[in-house]
């Protein structure tokens, strides 16, 4: 019950932020490049690899990993928009998308693991 | 800048909503409710399918590629069949399929099982979830659009007929002068 509410409480601020994020990304960028997805999936990887690299006590990952982190990425938002590039046959800008957001993803899921390792030592 | 890829986006407000700039603490309300709901219902089909280091993580797989399928179908029913619900594609769209699915426990996943020495199972993992995540999406989206076509010509069929005074009769061939 517990975890429940710690997972509940990250998300609830984590959703919200990802569609802030890309509101005001998209604000500033006239682009139908994802950014402000590519953005949130990165930032989201990169600090989930940190908090599982330390590793972070239970509490922490619910409430930041599995809540916080969990809610600000989505796998749903970034399909659907590649979907809608491909629809307008925007092919280099869908290959380009997809490529980013699983090199700089993943990337920062390994990056955060070892920066974290590399501070706790 | 092609607008319809902008205006179909899950993010991005719609026609129907205010611009940026405008209160938006509604929308913010339904993307935070959606959100805890959808990680909730992910958090308990972790915590009932907890997958082993080094294992194919089934639980992040079907969290993810379920809500791309649904998704698909909850974009061309926003656009074509609930027209002008404001809160619908925040709460249901931003937030329970955007809080249900995942990209950072997917990353992490690809990291746990190289950490784990299973370099296959993360190969296997990243392209399946990829290849699988875009399928769903796309049949979602495909089905449902073909759906929807359906139900409206047959409601057309009808209104024609009865504007001519006669039954709809679909499989009974007609003689005679028109």
């Amino acid at each position: 019950m517990m975890a429940a509410l710690l997972v509940a409480l990250g998300a609830a601020v984590g959703a919200p932020l990802r569609y802030l994020t890309d509101q005001a990304i998209r604000a500033r960028h006239d682009s139908v490049f994802p950014w402000g997805t590519m953005t949130v999936n990165v930032t989201g990887s990169l600090l989930l690899g940190f908090l599982v690299g330390l590793p972070a006590n239970d509490a922490i990952l619910l409430l930041a990993g599995t809540g916080f982190c969990g809610a600000l990425t989505s796998y749903s938002t970034f399909s659907y928009e590649t979907l809608r590039l491909v629809q307008i046959r925007a092919w280099p800008v869908a290959a380009a998308s997809v490529l980013a957001n699983l090199v700089a993803g993943i990337g920062a899921a390994f990056a955060g693991v070892a920066l974290a390792q590399a501070i706790v030592g | 800048m092609d607008s319809t890829a902008s205006s179909m986006s899950v993010d991005q407000p719609g026609p129907t909503e205010p611009a940026p700039g405008a209160r938006r603490w509604p929308e913010l309300g339904a993307v935070a409710a959606g959100g805890v709901i959808g990680s909730l219902a992910r958090f308990g089909l972790h915590e009932a399918f907890p997958s082993a280091a080094g294992r194919f993580p089934w639980a992040t797989f079907t969290v993810n590629v379920t809500g791309c399928l649904l998704i698909g179908v909850l974009m061309v029913l926003v656009a074509e069949v609930w027209v002008g619900r404001r809160l619908l594609r925040p709460f249901l769209g931003v937030g329970v399929l955007g809080g249900f699915t995942t990209f950072s426990t997917y990353a992490l996943d690809i990291e746990r099982a190289v950490s784990a020495g299973a370099p296959r199972v993360a190969l296997l993992y990243l392209g399946g979830t990829l290849v699988a995540a875009m399928l769903a999406v796309g049949a979602g989206a495909g089905l449902t659009g073909a759906a929807i076509r359906a139900v409206r010509r047959r409601t057309v069929v009808r209104r024609t007929a009865a504007q001519k005074g006669v039954a709809h009769r679909p499989y009974r061939h007609r003689r005679g002068p028109r």
